[in-house]
C-alpha cells in the first residue's frame, strides 16, 4: 500500500470520495423506506464516517466518462437478460442435456480498468448461460462458460459487440 | 381498476416463479456443475425480478405508499450473484478441471490466474532472484 507523502488537503481528508458519500446517504434513505430529519442526518453521518475509514482500501479510483451511457448500457442487459431467460428456459425445459454444446470459450478484452472488467463480468453472468468464471493472470483473456453455444466466434463478438464497447465508453 | 391492477401483480408473481422453478429444473436436470451454475443465474435475475415488480406494483396501487427497498434488493443481488458464481467456478477450477487438456488458452504468454499468477511466473522465466530472503523480508 502507497500512501501519498504529501500533505493531503482539506476536502481530500475529510470528504475523500464525494461521490461515495451521495450513494451512501441514498441507499441509507432508502434502506429506511421513509423521509424525515432524523434519518436523513444519520445517513449525512454514515456517508461521511465509511468513505473515511475505507479509504485504503480504493487508493486509485478510475475516471467514470459518460455516465448517462450507463442508462443505455442498463437498458440493453435487462433486455438481454430476459431474451436470454427465455431461451436457456427452453433449453432446460425441451433440450436433452447430453446434446446441450457446452463448452469453454475465451474472450480477449479491451478493456484494461479492474472496474470495467467486473461489470463486463458481471453483466456476463447475470446473463444466463454464459459464467464468466476466470481471468487470464495478465488480465487481458475472460474465461466464459457457454451452456449451448454454436459457434465460439458468434459468442465472443456478440459479447465484445453489445457488453464489452458499450462499457469501454463508460469505463476504461 | 383495482383488478386489473391485481391481474398485473398475479402476472409478474407466476412469471417470477415459472423461471424460480425452472431454474431448480436446471440444477437438478443439468449433467455437471458449470452448466448447473447457469440455473440461479435465471432464478435471480427474471425470477425474484418478477416477484419484485409485483410487490412495487402491490404497494404503489393498494397501499398507495411507493416502496424503494425492491430496487435495493435488485441491486444488492446483482452485485453479490455473479461474484458467488466466479467463487464456485474457480473452486471448479480447481479441483476438476485440467487447463491444458479442457481449457482454451488466453491471449498473451500467462496461463489463466486461477492456476499462474502474473509474478510467480514473471520470476519462474527469469529464475530466482538473487537473494531471495532479502525480498520476502521487503515484501
Amino acid at each position: 500500500m502507497t500512501r501519498p507523502l504529501r500533505k493531503l488537503t482539506y476536502w481530500e481528508r475529510w470528504l475523500p470520495h464525494p461521490l461515495l458519500t451521495l450513494v451512501l446517504i441514498a441507499l441509507w434513505l432508502a434502506l429506511s423506506n421513509e423521509f424525515s430529519i432524523a434519518v436523513l442526518l444519520v445517513g449525512v453521518v454514515l456517508g461521511m464516517v465509511i468513505p473515511i475509514y475505507t479509504a485504503n482500501f480504493w487508493p486509485d479510483r478510475p475516471t467514470i466518462r459518460s455516465p448517462l451511457r450507463a442508462i443505455g448500457l442498463i437498458a440493453i442487459v435487462v433486455f438481454d437478460v430476459v431474451v436470454a431467460n427465455i431461451q436457456v428456459a427452453y433449453l432446460i425445459l425441451f433440450r436433452r442435456a447430453d446434446r446441450l454444446r457446452t463448452r469453454w470459450i475465451a474472450v480477449p478484452l479491451d478493456l484494461t480498468s479492474p472496474e470495467g472488467i467486473t461489470v463486463l463480468m458481471a453483466t456476463i453472468t447475470l446473463t444466463p448461460g454464459t459464467v464468466s468464471s476466470d481471468l487470464s493472470a495478465d488480465g487481458r483473456t475472460l474465461l466464459v462458460h457457454c451452456l449451448d453455444c454454436g459457434s465460439e466466434e458468434a459468442m465472443v463478438g456478440q459479447i465484445k459487440q453489445r457488453y464489452e464497447r458499450r462499457i469501454g465508453r463508460i469505463l476504461p | 381498476m383495482s383488478s386489473f391492477y391485481e391481474f398485473l401483480i398475479a402476472f409478474h408473481i407466476v412469471v417470477g416463479a415459472f423461471f424460480i422453478f425452472v431454474g431448480s429444473l436446471g440444477l437438478l436436470k443439468l449433467p455437471n456443475l458449470m452448466s448447473r451454475l447457469h440455473g440461479p443465474s435465471k432464478a435471480t435475475t427474471l425470477g425474484v425480478g418478477g416477484c419484485l415488480i409485483a410487490s412495487m406494483i402491490h404497494f404503489a396501487v393498494l397501499q398507495e405508499r411507493l416502496s424503494i427497498q425492491e430496487i435495493l434488493i435488485t441491486f444488492f443481488l446483482f452485485i453479490t450473484a455473479p461474484v458467488t458464481a466466479h467463487f464456485i467456478a474457480k473452486a471448479y477450477l480447481h479441483t476438476a478441471v485440467d487447463p491444458e487438456a479442457e481449457l482454451p488458452p488466453p491471449r498473451g504468454s500467462y496461463g489463466w490466474s486461477t492456476y499462474e499468477s502474473a509474478t510467480e511466473a514473471r520470476m519462474v522465466r527469469r529464475g530466482p532472484s538473487p537473494r531471495p530472503e532479502r525480498n520476502d523480508r521487503e515484501a
